[in-house]
């Protein structure tokens, strides 16, 4: 049982936690956030290991992880 | 459930102004662990440069000074003779360091002064609109080689950790990347090591961290990842190219 939590005020979209998740769970909204960004979304929450590895790569420190 | 990621302490909790898909976040990230990993975070002077890495002060929460473009070694330099018991890196990019700093860096690396160099290697000088650094690859377009670099005109792109690692006063250089999480967690790994040089004293220390620029590249940020991992990676090969505890 794993979560995470993607603080969508500091996503500036850019995708690398799309390509880091070993799942493909991730993937970028349609909504735009204050930023004027698209931030990332996960799209199934059970599937989500906890692995960290999208916080890992995420450059804005914009994912917290809990497992 | 415990939460198993978390922002490092010695790194603030603000808005950072990189582009989207811009490695120095990730790179500013690692550093600050490893300042946490060893606990110097109160004794730590941080030497920023000029470029992108400019905003040092705002997001560290440790002391920083500001270094004149490419003086960051010898800025280091300097602090760590005034004060020994402090922890210095210096943080520069490739138009700081490999440009206007080349003098700097190969004689604080030569006198092997006791700091450690964090590299950040885009190919470009990002904040003042992407014109060619000497680290610049061949046939790459920038805003002052619009036809790409010329071999002839410009010469072959520096690589800076292999040219250090050359010098005697070297203790440890080496080349990451960031662009995949098997490459970050090696960079994590030997940003530490440079690190735990400084604290045992071995000496100079140089991390070399290649790094995407989306923006200055005309690329979008996985594309400019992506560039990383293969064009920059084929030319600047990762690695560990000196370590005095190997020899």
């Amino acid at each position: 049982m794993a979560r995470i939590e993607i603080e969508e005020a500091r996503c500036k979209g850019c995708g690398l936690c799309t390509i880091a998740c070993s799942r493909q769970l991730l993937v970028l909204s349609e909504r735009i956030n204050y930023q004027g960004y698209t931030p990332a979304q996960i799209t199934d929450q059970e599937k989500c290991t906890g692995c960290a590895l999208c916080a890992e790569i995420c450059p804005d420190l914009a994912i917290v992880v809990f497992r | 459930m415990q939460q198993v990621f978390k922002r490092p302490v010695s790194l603030k909790d603000v808005q950072t102004h990189f582009c989207p898909g811009c490695h120095h976040g990730t790179i500013h990230r690692l550093v600050a662990e490893a300042l946490d990993e060893y606990g110097v975070q109160q004794r730590t002077i941080g030497v920023a440069s000029v470029g992108c890495s400019v905003f040092l002060y705002g997001y560290f929460d440790i002391d920083v000074v500001e270094a004149p473009h490419g003086r960051a070694a010898a800025v280091a330099t300097g602090v760590k003779r005034a004060r020994p018991d402090s922890f210095v890196f210096t943080y520069q990019g490739d138009g700081d360091l490999a440009a206007i700093g080349t003098a700097e860096i190969i004689h604080a690396a030569n006198r092997g002064e006791d700091i450690c160099v964090i590299f950040v290697n885009n190919t470009t000088y990002g904040m003042t609109g992407g014109q060619m650094a000497p680290t610049t690859l061949v046939g790459q377009k920038t805003s002052t080689s619009p036809y790409g670099r010329n071999q002839s005109k410009d010469g072959a792109p520096i690589r800076m950790a292999e040219l250090l690692a050359q010098l005697k006063g070297v203790a440890f250089s080496a080349r990451v990347a960031v662009n995949s999480p098997k490459n970050l967690m090696d960079a994590k790994k030997q940003i530490k090591k440079a690190f735990r040089y400084q604290v045992e004293g071995k000496g100079f220390s140089f991390i070399e961290a290649l790094s995407a620029c989306p923006t200055n590249w005309g690329m979008n940020p996985l594309q400019a990842n992506e560039r990383v991992g293969s064009e920059m990676t084929d030319y600047f090969k990762l690695g560990v190219f000196k370590n005095v505890e190997n020899l």
